[in-house]
């Protein structure tokens, strides 16, 4: 297969394939999920509510009082890489432009060197989050082969991507097409890893705010 | 009941809803919940950490309810959960956990890992591996109306008592009344003069209420063991009563699981709403309190504090009601860092204060309640709960620490203003 043939295939049959397998999987993981239902609550909710399960779904996003103090490198890199992700997978020009050839929607892009800069930020923080991993007791015992995995699934594309921008490592047409096989492997294993959190992260904020409304408290 | 490995799954699996599997598919490992928990804060030893004292429960959810769990034990890359393991966990899940909540305020993906330890209890129990403690307990609630085996007589000798000393009368079996009023072993036992208390209260404040004498006792140990039948046959006794005497509203006592157990888990074990209202008396208190019907007066004029019991505030939503009595009661109240929804715990709530096996680990862990009130330096801690004040007093025992303990319901009627009348 030449490098042309693999470019060809990796942005037609092979990203046809991802985003189907990619769908399905999130409809297969929700549906075993929801399928398995939850009892009606029968003790009556307090009627002062300061909480809901929308409330929730939004300020977890927050640190809790006291806990950023206990973990501050985590919650740093930890939002550092996911701004970076979201803002090079949303906001780049490359990108925007595969979202209007795939269903036509486009929005406008950032400047060329922010995409660059929290791309870089991006990888520098799953950098330090690995080496928390490695390194901190509590992560080191959690963790096993399908986070390291994860790890590799959503550092490949940040990589590839930053290689082929700037023309580095290998020639780009063969950069290229690694880096669109890279973030085909993510979407494949997203429904299937952790990373299905980005899908069920919705459901579980909103299932802990509302028991805990129900009860008169804002979680 | 004979305990099995095959009865403790089936009950693993009976336990798995849709929030637990959104739960343990959200998780990314972060191991945040570690530094939220007392257990591994005050010792530093990763296996306290809260999603990892799931993990026979997650490895059920995966290979019974997802595609990828089932291939994977197909092809043996993945082991069946076995009595050994379960064995192992049993520390970890009665122990080491007094499904205090607060893990659940700040997993950042949301999972309510207490609701999961809960539920995972019901598996732990059915596979015989609950500790004896509790199973001790829980056996002689069922057999004898109360976990440390207090019977009716021993209430009615304080019934008596506390008539002679108080002379409020104590009604019994009264049809009608507004309140039944519950109460917990501790009480009984340690401070009867909740009950007093109770009935100065009420004189006052022109309500009446009564004490049955075939349900007095409000906790419920099949809740802390994790054995839903147990439990429903518990709360059943408390809601036969309340039924037959026709009141209006069931108070829990100064005691935190009790009230979840009653309020927040009863309709849901009984399978049907109540057609009574259920409160802890904290809240009939600041409801007596905002009608006008219960007068204060005087101060305590120390500087004090007050100690959020988990089941009450972050589990239960009584926060505001101690802390409107506490600023009128005491000018000199202050509160303990991460006061409220965000408390620790006294490290014996859940179970483990009658657990023997998890005694020294208890003490430790209440190094952190410690710290707190040194921050603090008040020598008085007001609290609403009868198993955080026997836990607090022990370990302030034996940490040589010169600090009172003191429940709320008390203090307020220690400051009942004179015209008095009903």
């Amino acid at each position: 297969m030449s490098q042309l043939e693999l470019l060809t295939w990796a942005r037609g049959t092979g990203l046809a394939w991802a985003l189907a397998l990619c769908a399905a999987g999130i409809v297969l993981r929700l549906a075993e999920m929801l399928s398995l239902g939850r009892s009606v609550d029968l003790a009556p909710a307090r009627l002062h509510r300061p909480g809901s399960g929308w409330r929730t779904v939004f300020t977890r996003s927050l640190p809790p009082p006291g806990m950023f103090r206990r973990e501050p490198v985590g919650y740093v890199a930890g939002y550092l890489f996911h701004l970076g992700l979201l803002l090079t997978l949303f906001f780049s020009a490359a990108h925007i432009e595969l979202f209007r050839a795939l269903w036509g929607v486009s929005w406008p892009a950032l400047p060329p060197a922010l995409i660059d800069a929290v791309a870089l930020v991006a990888i520098f923080s799953l950098l330090v989050l690995l080496a928390q991993r490695l390194s901190h007791p509590v992560k080191r015992l959690l963790s096993g082969f399908a986070d390291y995995l994860a790890w590799a699934a959503t550092m490949l594309p940040l990589l590839t991507g930053y290689l082929a921008t700037h023309h580095l490592l290998l020639a780009y047409p063969l950069m290229l097409p690694l880096h669109i096989l890279s973030a085909e492997l993510l979407l494949v294993l997203l429904p299937f890893t952790k990373l299905f959190h980005g899908v069920s992260v919705f459901f579980s904020r909103w299932y802990n705010g509302n028991a805990f409304a129900r009860k008169g408290v804002a979680s | 009941m004979s305990a099995s490995l095959a009865r403790g799954i089936a009950a693993f699996k009976e336990a798995i809803d849709a929030p637990i599997a959104s739960f343990f598919s959200s998780c990314v490992h972060c191991g945040l919940c570690a530094e939220a928990c007392l257990f591994y804060t005050e010792t530093g030893d990763p296996k306290y950490t809260p999603i990892h004292k799931l993990e026979p429960l997650r490895r059920v959810w995966e290979q019974e309810y997802t595609v990828s769990g089932k291939l994977r034990r197909l092809l043996g890359l993945s082991r069946a959960v076995s009595d050994e393991e379960l064995a192992e966990w049993g520390p970890l899940v009665y122990d080491s956990c007094t499904l205090c909540g607060r893990c659940a305020m700040v997993c950042p993906v949301g999972n309510d890992l207490t609701y999961m330890i809960r539920k995972m209890r019901e598996g732990m129990s059915a596979a015989g591996h609950a500790p004896e403690g509790l199973v001790t307990a829980t056996v002689r609630a069922i057999q004898t109306g109360s976990p440390a085996g207090v019977k009716w007589v021993t209430l009615q000798a304080q019934i008596k008592h506390m008539q002679a000393e108080f002379g409020v009368e104590v009604p019994v079996n009264r049809e009608g009344a507004d309140y039944l009023v519950l109460m917990s072993s501790w009480e009984i036992l340690n401070y009867p003069e909740y009950l007093g208390a109770v009935g100065r209260i009420f004189k006052q404040a022109g309500a009446t209420w009564t004490l049955a004498d075939d349900a007095y006792e409000a906790t419920n140990s099949g809740i802390q063991i994790g054995a839903s039948d147990l439990a429903r046959e518990l709360v059943g006794r408390i809601v036969a009563a309340a039924e037959r005497l026709k009141v209006k509203c069931v108070v829990s006592p100064e005691c935190g699981h009790a009230y979840t157990a009653i309020r927040w888990e009863g309709p849901n074990l009984m399978g049907r709403p109540f057609g009574f209202e259920v409160k802890h008396i904290l809240e009939v208190l600041d409801e007596l309190h905002r009608d006008g019907r219960l007068k204060l007066k005087g101060t305590l004029d120390v500087p004090l504090s007050y100690h959020d019991p988990c089941q009450l505030s972050r589990r239960g939503g009584v926060v505001e009601e101690p802390r409107k009595l506490l600023h009128e009661l005491a000018p000199n109240f202050k509160e303990m860092s991460d006061a409220g929804t965000m408390n620790w715990c006294c490290g014996g709530g859940g179970g483990v204060s009658a657990n023997e096996r998890a005694h020294e680990l208890q003490l430790i862990a209440f190094k952190r309640k410690k710290a707190q009130i040194e921050e603090l330096g008040v020598k008085t801690v007001v609290t609403a709960c009868a198993n955080c004040r026997v836990v607090m007093e022990e370990a302030l025992e034996h940490y040589h620490m010169d600090v009172e303990m003191l429940g709320l319901t008390e203090l307020v009627a220690a400051h009942l203003a004179e015209e008095a009348q009903s």
